[in-house]
């Protein structure tokens, strides 16, 4: 059998170092970042990161805590700038420099920590910085329309008041607003930052549930998970930080959770799982 | 980008739609009623806290005050006027409180608004009053400009910059007033009229009852409209009993402010009506509640005094929402201050900006604005000005020493901080 992993930890098979250009146009993924690097002060949160979010693919992005995750999804958008690396996005180079560069290109996330707005409510949060208008006047009853909406096509029943303010709702309750808020534009990928961490079985349930309706639908995802249950029952593919570097990246069906955990704590995996091998095209 | 939610995604969940039920809020006067009383319980108690305040200092300066003069119309006109100054100092702070930040300057700001324009208005420069007035709140947005650029470009933390703009400003102030260390406004020059009359000058009593029956229409007109926007559209609407309470609220503080005023307070000669300063409170508070309630950039200001972070994420621009913070509070400031010029007829060196500063943030936190960003509304401003008003006016009337009303306020400040830091925690806890 080949050597698993490559130079930089990244397992050969996944040939991160294929020539551009080499690849057919339609197996072009969505998003590919090259090199992406992120320094934070003493701490260097990424190194040379690489990573390939494919249309209509759950791509799940594991690393133990710490491992650079959430900083690699604030990266994608627009939170903070990396300071190497290229990012590509349907093909054609491009620099996320802020969240309405990421939002302009139909990149949305659901993020660690929610970035709700407490005082304000669920419709008011779901259209933060996109507020519908009519004239120079907030068009309220539109925005709450489209969020009940919304929040109606994810099942979203429990809440007493879609005007009621963030800070009276439940955990779950808030993710599911924070999921919302993130499925309601018509993007083209959406990337989910932990987001069953604070649900109770049926909210998961729900919200895995949408990620795969959302794949359904052509849309690239990332999820970030612990839960390694949820990431092998909506995964296509499996991409692992540890300590900042990408230490593999590969089709769900070549990989375990042997071999994930494996890779997670140590960054390399002796397993090897029969199937389908990596020189198959993922498309 | 905005487009419509997600279609694709309700192709196969049509029957899910149907099957959710209608948000659920009080659709009934009881209904409201009782989710109001879980509000209060759950540490929201909106305006309840600052009502009872009015009401418990209304009650007490009355029983006590020599003939229950507190009561007079003539009193209570002079406490509007009194209160004016309060109401619309805390107008602006409500900004930067809401942004989380705080303005300790606004006193000596408003100060130098006033001063500006009572010094243009004079024989020797002659501007007309209206561009007076516009340049005396130009040069307090200059400064807001400066101060907001300072917090929210730099970093710096709002409480040094105001702090250092306190000294900045009272020096420009003794500065501007010179060698007469003042300047007056009087009735007599018809330039500086204007800015005289806004206390002193008082609507004809007819105008006035045609004036308010106007307000409450357009008021009435507006409220029930929406509502029944909402209804059409399939929204829930607030209970009609609730509608109608809301614009006999208005309707009533109405006729009652203008009956007071329409009553003869004059002793010699006849004074009667309702001094402009009133309707002039009531515009900035309407522009100011419209700005921050229905419009993008209030959004946004709750948005970042909520959740500085979660706005950053949104893609609003939160250091420009701060820095315009800071310019509505120190303009909002300079009307405050030419209310204050009017009222005592001209600004001195004694203006004593550091009270006002209390004032302000006492009005506001009094009124239900939270110290800690992200809940308050301009018309906390009103009603915290109103009870601070009250004391400093019965306070006086039972001439009590100013050290008194100081030490009063101050409790007062108090007790309204510590209702805003328990609401806090129990929502926090919620
Ligand atoms: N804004 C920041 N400033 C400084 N260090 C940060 C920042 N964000 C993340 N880090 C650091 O980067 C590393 C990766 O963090 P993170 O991406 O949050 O990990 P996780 O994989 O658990 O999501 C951690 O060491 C963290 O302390
Ligand atoms: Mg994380």
């Amino acid at each position: 059998m080949e050597s698993m992993t490559g130079p930089m930890g990244v397992p050969a098979r996944t040939a991160p170092g294929r020539a551009p250009g080499t690849a057919p146009l339609d197996e072009e993924p969505l998003l590919r970042l090259r090199g992406i690097s992120k320094r934070f002060g003493a701490v260097q949160a990424l190194y040379g990161v690489d990573l390939d979010l494919p249309r209509a693919k759950v791509t799940a992005l594991c690393g133990d805590n710490g491992a650079g995750k959430s900083v690699l999804t604030k990266t994608i958008a627009g939170i903070h700038e990396p300071d190497h690396g290229q990012i590509s996005w349907e093909g054609r180079p491009v620099t996320i420099r802020t969240p309405n560069d990421a939002s302009a290109l139909g990149i949305e996330t659901v993020y660690q920590d929610l970035a709700l707005a407490d005082n304000l409510d669920i419709v008011q949060n779901m259209f933060l910085g996109r507020e519908r208008m009519s004239g120079i006047f907030l068009n309220e009853d539109s925005m709450e329309r489209a969020a009940a909406q919304t929040l109606a096509e994810l099942r979203v029943t429990t809440v007493r008041s879609i005007r009621q303010p963030v800070a009276t709702l439940s955990g779950g309750q808030r993710q599911a607003v924070a999921v919302a808020k993130a499925v309601m534009w018509n993007s083209k990928l959406v990337m989910l930052d932990e987001p069953t961490a604070a649900l109770g079985v049926a909210q998961t349930r729900m919200v895995l549930d949408l990620i795969k309706r959302l794949k359904d639908h052509g849309l690239a995802v990332m999820v970030i998970s612990h839960n390694l249950n949820d990431v092998f029952e909506v995964a296509d593919r499996v991409a692992v930080l540890r300590l900042g570097r990408m230490v593999a990246q590969a089709d769900i069906s070549t990989l375990d959770r042997e071999s994930v955990v494996d890779y997670m704590t140590t960054g390399v995996s002796s397993r090897v799982v029969p199937g389908p091998t990596s020189q198959r095209p993922e498309a | 980008m905005s487009g419509p939610s997600a279609p694709d995604l309700a192709t196969d969940l049509t029957a899910a739609v149907d099957a959710v039920p209608p948000p659920i809020i009080a659709q009934t006067m009881g209904e409201y009623w009782r989710t109001w009383l879980a509000r209060v319980r759950g540490g929201d108690a909106g305006a309840l806290p600052v009502v009872i305040a009015l009401l418990a200092v209304t009650i007490v300066f009355t029983i006590l005050s020599p003939n229950h003069v507190f009561l007079s119309p003539e009193n209570l006109v002079n406490l509007f006027d009194q209160s004016a100054v309060f109401i619309v100092l805390a107008f602006g702070m409500g900004f930067v409180l809401l942004l989380g930040d705080i303005d300790l300057s606004i006193g000596y700001v408003a100060a130098i608004g006033g001063i500006v324009t009572a010094q243009l208005v004079q024989p020797t420069p002659n501007v007309p009053w209206p561009l007076a007035v516009l340049a005396g709140l130009a040069v307090c947005a200059l400064i807001g400009l400066l101060q907001g650029s300072l917090v929210a470009r730099l970093r710096m933390p709002a409480f040094v910059v105001t702090l250092a703009g306190y000294l900045i400003w009272f020096g420009v102030m003794i500065l501007l007033l010179g060698t007469a260390g003042g300047v007056g406004v009087t009735g007599s020059q018809t330039n500086q009229q204007a800015i005289y009359s806004l206390v002193y000058g008082y609507i004809d009593p007819v105008i006035a009852w045609i004036g308010l029956v106007v307000f409450v229409a357009i008021f009435a007109t507006v409220l029930w409209r929406r509502d029944i926007g909402r209804r059409r559209s399939g929204l829930v609407a607030p209970p009609l009993g609730l509608t109608m309470a809301k614009i006999l609220l208005v309707a009533i503080a109405g006729i009652i402010v203008v009956a007071i005023c329409n009553v003869n307070r004059g002793r010699d000669l006849p004074i009667v009506g309702v001094p402009y300063v009133i309707p002039v409170v009531l515009l900035v508070l309407l522009a100011w509640t419209v700005l921050l309630e229905r419009m993008q950039f209030g959004r946004h200001v709750y948005a970042t005094g909520g959740n500085t972070e979660a706005a950053r994420r949104a893609g609003i621009n939160v250091t420009t929402v701060r820095t315009m913070g800071f310019v509505l509070c120190s303009m909002t400031g300079g009307i405050a201050g030419i209310i204050y010029c009017s009222q005592l007829g001209g600004m001195t060196t004694n203006i004593n900006g550091g009270q006002l500063v209390l004032y302000a943030v006492a009005a506001a936190v009094i009124g239900g604005t939270s110290l800690f960003g992200g809940r308050g509304r301009v018309m906390d401003g009103l009603l915290g000005g109103l009870v601070i008003g009250a004391i400093y006016n019965g306070l006086y009337l039972l001439g009590l020493p100013i050290q008194w009303q100081l030490i009063i306020t101050g409790l007062v400040l108090l007790a309204a901080v510590s209702v805003d830091s328990f609401s806090r925690k129990r929502t926090a806890h919620a």
